[in-house]
């Protein structure tokens, strides 16, 4: 696997979460990934990035275009030093939420990507990798 | 603070959410919107979601919630003009919408809201009728 381009951002407030969506769409763009491939990459961190200022209060968040057997795509590490999940599997269960929210996010963000992956540990972090192929289905 | 502008014409409330909406906007739509149909006493309320790119979990909530709440109000919410991607991308995501009335542009949404309403008033001159 090659890395083409790398960039961090910081999320802290909301409105740094408008900036990063343009941020990732700039960059499928770039690559030529289809509307309907980016509106699930870019929902599906919406999601990712609003547990990260839920939960965490923040992070930092890494936007890479990849390269791997001649395919292209863009892969986003979220970082954040927050409380951690104690139960990945429940937390991955769709309708689950130990917030007032829907339960929806980390579930529906793993549908709308091709590879999601996710590394806890309580009391110091979270940081949750997904990848989007240009023509992935 | 930002806000979202809400359009009173005659019985109905029209928005038209032209940006990308992050939470705090959002929230204080549903709060604008719900006080508004007690304001002016509107009967349905016509939400325009064409320029809108990204509908993630919360903004679905969102208009879940302001379905919901107008409901309660006795005003019917339709959300109009929703782009092909966004609904692939919602149903994927887990949230069918479900207690939202749709259309397919805000003509149609027009029409739907029209029809409901007009339904709501001859159903309840008949009662009046019955009782006469």
């Amino acid at each position: 696997m090659i890395v083409m381009t790398k960039e961090s951002l910081q999320i802290l407030k909301e409105q740094d979460v408008i900036l990063f969506r343009n941020r990732v769409k700039e960059f499928a763009t770039k690559i030529g990934m289809s509307l309907l491939n980016q509106t699930k990459l870019i929902t599906a961190a919406s999601e990712l990035v609003r547990n990260m200022l839920k939960y965490a209060n923040g992070g930092v968040v890494i936007l890479e275009i990849i390269g791997k057997d001649r395919v292209t795509g863009i892969r986003l590490t979220f970082t954040d030093k927050g409380p951690g999940i104690a139960d990945i599997r429940l937390a991955m269960k769709d309708g689950y939420s130990t917030g007032k929210s829907l339960g929806l996010g980390l579930p529906g963000a793993k549908r709308l990507v091709n590879e999601f992956d996710i590394k806890s540990e309580v009391g110091k972090g979270t940081t949750v990798t997904i990848i989007r192929w240009k023509n992935g289905i | 603070m930002d806000r979202i502008p809400i359009l009173k014409m005659g019985h109905f409330l029209l928005v038209t959410i032209q940006v990308d909406l992050y939470d705090r906007l959002a929230l204080s739509l549903e709060n604008d919107l719900i006080n508004m149909v007690s304001q002016v006493d509107a009967k349905g309320v016509l939400i325009d979601i064409s320029a809108v790119s990204i509908v993630d979990s919360f903004m679905g909530r969102i208009l879940g919630n302001i379905a919901s709440m107008t409901k309660i109000m006795d005003a019917e919410t339709v959300v109009v003009g929703m782009q092909p991607a966004v609904a692939i991308t919602l149903v994927e995501l887990g949230l069918t919408l479900s207690g939202v009335h749709t259309a397919l542009n805000v003509e149609k949404g027009m029409e739907l809201l029209q029809k409901r309403i007009g339904k709501d008033q001859t159903g309840e001159e008949e009662d009046y009728d019955s009782n006469d």
